[in-house]
C-alpha cells in the first residue's frame, strides 16, 4: 500500500500521471499517458485510507464491468489493478465537457433536447444489449465523442460504479441495503432497492429530458430517501405547463419515461430513441394533453397502493424482448402469396414479442421521380400514394397505432436506403420478401441477398412456396 | 488454465466430453474434486482415466462416494447405498488402495480445493446456501474455496462487511473472483447434474486473471443411462440424467 496519495508527476504501472481532473475525498482522476496507448487516457485511483465501503465497492464494480463493455458508447478499457498494491482503472479519456455544462443554458430548444435525448437513448440501447443497466444516468455521466467537423458525435456513458451486469454478481446489492444512485434522477424501483431493471435508465433519461425542456427537475433534489420515494405516488408538473411551446409529442415521450411502473415506460431504449427521432410517429395519449398534476384523490390512492405498483416488475424489456422490426415492402412486384407470407412472418414476431414495434419501409427509387425535386407536386404525390399503399398493405396485420410506423425511403437502389435506415434507427430485425425468379432478379441482382449480407442485424427473407403446376 | 471436475459419478460419457472440452479450451492443469465413482455404470474406466491424468500432473481429492468404496458402514441413502454395493463389485482391491491415498483437501496459493464444506471436509456437509457458505468461509483462511458435492453450480461471495451473497453463474460467462473479496465457488457435477440442466458441468479457472467460468457440455445421456439400466442399478439413477434432477 502506498505511503502517500499518487500525484501529478508520479508513475503508476507505466502510466505517467498528468493533470488532476478530479481530486475528491474518496478518489482522484488524472489525465495519464502511456507509450503503448497513443490516445487520450485517464486513470481513476480510489483512496484507500479511511476508505468508504461504498466507494470501494463501486470501484470494484466498475473494474468488473468496464473491461466487458465494447462499442463507441463507452470509454475504452485500457488497464486495471486490484487492491494488492495501488488499485487503479485506466481508460480512454473522452475530450470535452459532460452535459453538466449545459445546465447553465436551460431550457434548450426542443430540437436539441430531442437530438441529445436520442443520442443518449442510442448509447443506453447499446449498453442494455450488453446486459448492463447503468443506474446512474445524469448529465455529469454523459459525454460526446468529438467528430472531425466539430459537431457532437456519439454519446458516451461514463462511470459504471453503480451499474448492474445481468450475468455478474452484483456487489452493490450484496453489500448495501440502502439504494445507491443520484436522487433527482433515480427511478422509483431503484429507490425501493431493485437493481436489475434496464428501464430504470429510461426513467433517469426522462428526468434529464424534462430538465432540459423546462429548466426544472421533475421531482426536485430530495436530500433523504424518504423524499425520493415520493415519486412513487406524486406525478410531476406536466412539462407543457412550465413550457407552453413544448410540443405534445415531447411531453408524451417524457411523461412515458417517467411512468412509475417500468412496464408502462417505452419498452426499450432503442424504441425511445426511435420516438425522439420520429416525433411524427409518436402515438399521443392523454399524457400529451395533460396540463396539471393529478388530483389529491388519485395521488392518495397511489400512495395507499404503492407496494402494488412498480415492484412486481413484469419481465424486463431489452432489445431481445422488444425489438424494432423493419419490414421492407416492395409494392410494385409483390405477388399476393408473397404479401401474405410477409405479413404472416411479421405477425409471428409481433405475436411472440408483444413489446416489438414495426417500421414499414418502402423504397422510392430515384428513377420514379426522375428530374423532379422531391418537394415538387409530382414527387410529393408519389410519396403520398406510396404511404397510402403501405398502410393498406399493413392493414390486415391489425397492429394498433403506435406500434407501427410507415416510412418512404429514397435512393437509386433498394438495398442501400434499407441498410442505412436499419443502421440509423437501431433496427434489430429486417423482414423482407425475396424477388421472384424472374428476369428482373437476373438483371438487377437480389436486393434481399445484398441486405442479408450487409445488414447490422438479423434478416429474414420470406419466399412464398411455389405451388406445383 | 485450471480445469476443475467434480462429481463424475462413474459417468464415462460425461467425463470424456468434459475432458475433451477442457483440453480444447486450453486447460493445462486438472483438479478432480472427488466422487469419481458411485451412481454411474463406469466406475473402473473413470477411475483409470483420473489415475492416468494424475500420472500427468493432475490432482485429485477424496469425495464421500470414493471413501465409501473402502470404508464400509458410511451413511448413504438407499439408491446411493445400492449403487455403492454394485460399484465395489466392479472395482479391484487396488482401486480401494488408490482411493485411500487421496487427500481431503488441496491448497494451492490462495485457493483451497475440497469436495464439500471446507470447515470440516470429512463430514461431507453440503454448501447449499449463504448460511452453509458462511460456515465454510469461517473454517478456512483460503481466499477462494472451490468445492463440489451439491451438483448445482453456485458462487458465494463474502463482502467486506462480512455479508454472504449467492449468485447463479451463467454458463461460459467469466466471473472475476477479485481481491480482496473472498469467494466460495461450487462447481456443478460432471456426471449427475441436479440444476435442471442435463449437460455435464465443470469449471475453468484462469489463475492469472482469477476469472472462473462454469462450463456446460452436452454428452450422450442415452448411452450413460442405458448402461445404468443394463447394470441393474436403480432406474431413477438413469432417468434423472435426462432431466438433470
Amino acid at each position: 500500500m502506498p505511503l502517500r496519495r499518487p500525484r501529478s508527476g508520479d508513475t503508476v504501472d507505466g502510466f505517467a500521471l498528468g493533470r488532476a481532473l478530479h481530486e475528491g475525498g474518496m478518489s482522484s482522476i488524472f489525465e495519464v499517458t502511456h507509450p503503448e496507448h497513443p490516445f487520450p487516457l485517464l486513470m481513476k485511483l480510489p483512496h484507500l485510507e479511511g476508505g468508504d465501503a461504498a466507494q470501494i465497492v463501486s470501484f470494484e464494480m466498475e473494474q468488473m464491468i468496464l473491461p466487458r463493455l465494447t462499442g463507441p458508447h463507452v470509454p475504452r478499457f485500457v488497464a486495471a489493478a486490484g487492491f494488492d498494491v495501488q488499485p487503479y482503472l485506466a481508460m480512454e479519456r473522452i475530450p470535452g465537457p459532460s452535459l453538466l455544462l449545459r445546465l447553465r443554458e436551460l431550457p434548450l430548444p426542443v430540437q436539441e433536447v430531442a437530438t441529445i435525448g436520442a443520442k443518449v437513448a442510442v448509447a443506453l440501447a447499446a449498453l442494455h444489449r450488453q446486459r448492463v443497466s447503468h443506474l446512474d444516468v445524469k448529465p455529469a455521466n454523459i459525454l460526446f465523442r468529438p467528430t472531425p467537423d466539430g459537431l457532437r458525435g456519439d454519446a458516451v456513458l461514463v462511470d459504471f460504479g453503480l451499474s448492474h451486469h445481468g450475468r455478474l454478481p452484483d456487489l452493490i446489492e450484496e453489500e448495501f441495503r440502502i439504494p445507491y444512485g443520484t436522487a433527482p434522477y433515480m427511478a422509483p424501483e431503484q429507490a425501493l432497492g431493485q437493481r436489475s431493471e434496464p428501464r430504470s435508465d429510461l426513467f433517469a433519461l426522462g428526468v434529464l429530458l424534462y430538465q432540459f425542456t423546462t429548466g426544472q427537475l421533475p421531482f426536485g433534489d430530495p436530500q433523504h430517501l424518504s423524499a425520493v420515494r415520493k415519486r412513487l405516488w406524486r406525478d410531476p408538473v406536466p412539462p407543457r405547463r412550465l413550457r407552453p411551446d413544448c410540443p405534445p409529442w415531447l411531453q408524451e415521450v417524457i411523461l412515458r419515461c417517467l411512468e412509475v411502473d417500468p412496464a408502462r415506460r417505452q419498452p426499450s431504449a432503442a424504441q425511445l430513441a426511435f420516438d425522439l427521432r420520429n416525433p411524427e410517429a409518436v402515438r399521443l395519449t392523454p399524457r400529451a394533453e395533460k396540463r396539471r398534476r393529478d388530483g389529491w384523490l388519485k395521488v392518495l390512492e397511489r400512495r395507499v397502493n404503492t407496494d402494488r405498483s412498480p415492484r412486481q416488475g413484469r419481465a424486463a424489456a431489452t432489445a431481445h424482448a422488444a425489438p424494432i422490426v423493419a419490414v421492407a415492402v416492395d409494392l410494385r412486384e409483390q405477388t399476393l402469396p408473397l404479401a401474405e407470407a410477409l405479413r404472416a412472418s411479421v405477425g409471428n414476431v409481433l405475436h411472440t414479442l408483444p413489446g416489438a414495434r414495426v417500421a414499414c419501409l418502402n423504397v422510392l427509387l430515384d428513377r420514379y421521380v426522375a428530374g423532379d425535386s422531391p418537394h415538387d407536386q409530382k414527387g410529393r404525390s408519389t410519396r403520398v400514394q406510396r404511404l397510402v399503399e403501405l398502410r393498406h398493405w399493413a392493414e390486415p396485420l391489425g397492429i394498433e397505432e403506435g406500434r407501427i410506423t410507415f416510412h418512404i425511403l429514397e435512393g437509386s437502389s433498394a438495398a442501400a436506403p434499407l441498410l442505412e435506415y436499419a443502421e440509423a434507427n437501431g433496427v434489430d430485425h429486417i423482414v423482407m420478401g425475396a424477388r421472384a425468379n424472374s428476369m428482373l432478379r437476373t438483371v438487377l441482382g437480389s436486393v434481399s441477398g445484398e441486405v442479408a449480407a450487409r445488414a447490422p442485424c438479423s434478416v429474414t427473407v420470406v419466399r412464398a412456396r411455389e405451388v406445383a403446376p | 488454465m485450471i480445469a476443475i471436475l467434480s462429481d463424475i459419478h462413474a459417468n464415462r460419457e460425461a467425463l470424456s466430453a468434459c475432458l475433451n472440452h477442457a483440453d480444447t479450451a486450453g486447460a493445462t492443469r486438472f483438479v478432480f474434486l472427488g466422487d469419481i465413482v458411485g451412481y454411474g455404470a463406469d466406475p473402473a474406466w473413470c477411475l483409470r482415466t483420473v489415475m492416468d491424468r494424475i500420472a500427468h500432473g493432475a490432482v485429485a481429492i477424496l469425495g464421500n462416494h470414493d471413501q465409501a468404496v473402502f470404508q464400509r458402514g458410511a451413511r448413504m441413502n438407499g439408491r446411493a447405498g445400492a449403487a455403492m454395493e454394485w460399484t465395489r463389485s466392479q472395482l479391484s482391491p487396488d482401486a480401494g488402495e488408490f482411493l485411500k491415498t487421496l487427500p481431503l483437501e488441496y491448497a494451492d496459493e490462495d485457493r483451497l480445493f475440497v469436495h464439500a464444506d471446507a470447515s470440516s471436509p470429512g463430514e461431507w456437509r453440503y454448501v447449499t446456501g449463504p448460511l452453509e457458505a458462511r460456515r465454510s468461509f469461517e473454517g478456512t483462511p483460503a481466499r477462494v474455496t472451490i468445492c463440489g458435492h451439491v451438483h448445482v453450480p453456485r458462487l458465494f461471495g463474502l463482502t467486506a462487511a462480512e455479508k454472504c451473497s449467492a449468485f447463479i453463474p451463467t454458463p461460459g460467462m467469466p466471473v472475476p473472483l477479485s481481491r480482496p473479496r473472498r469467494w466460495l465457488a461450487v462447481v456443478g457435477a460432471v456426471g449427475q447434474p441436479r440444476d435442471g440442466n442435463p449437460a455435464a458441468g465443470y469449471a475453468l479457472l484462469d489463475p492469472e486473471t482469477t476469472e472462473m467460468r462454469w462450463m456446460r457440455v452436452p454428452y450422450d445421456v442415452e448411452a450413460a443411462a442405458a448402461k445404468i439400466r443394463r447394470a441393474g442399478l436403480p432406474e431413477s439413477l438413469a432417468t434423472r440424467l435426462f432431466t438433470g434432477s
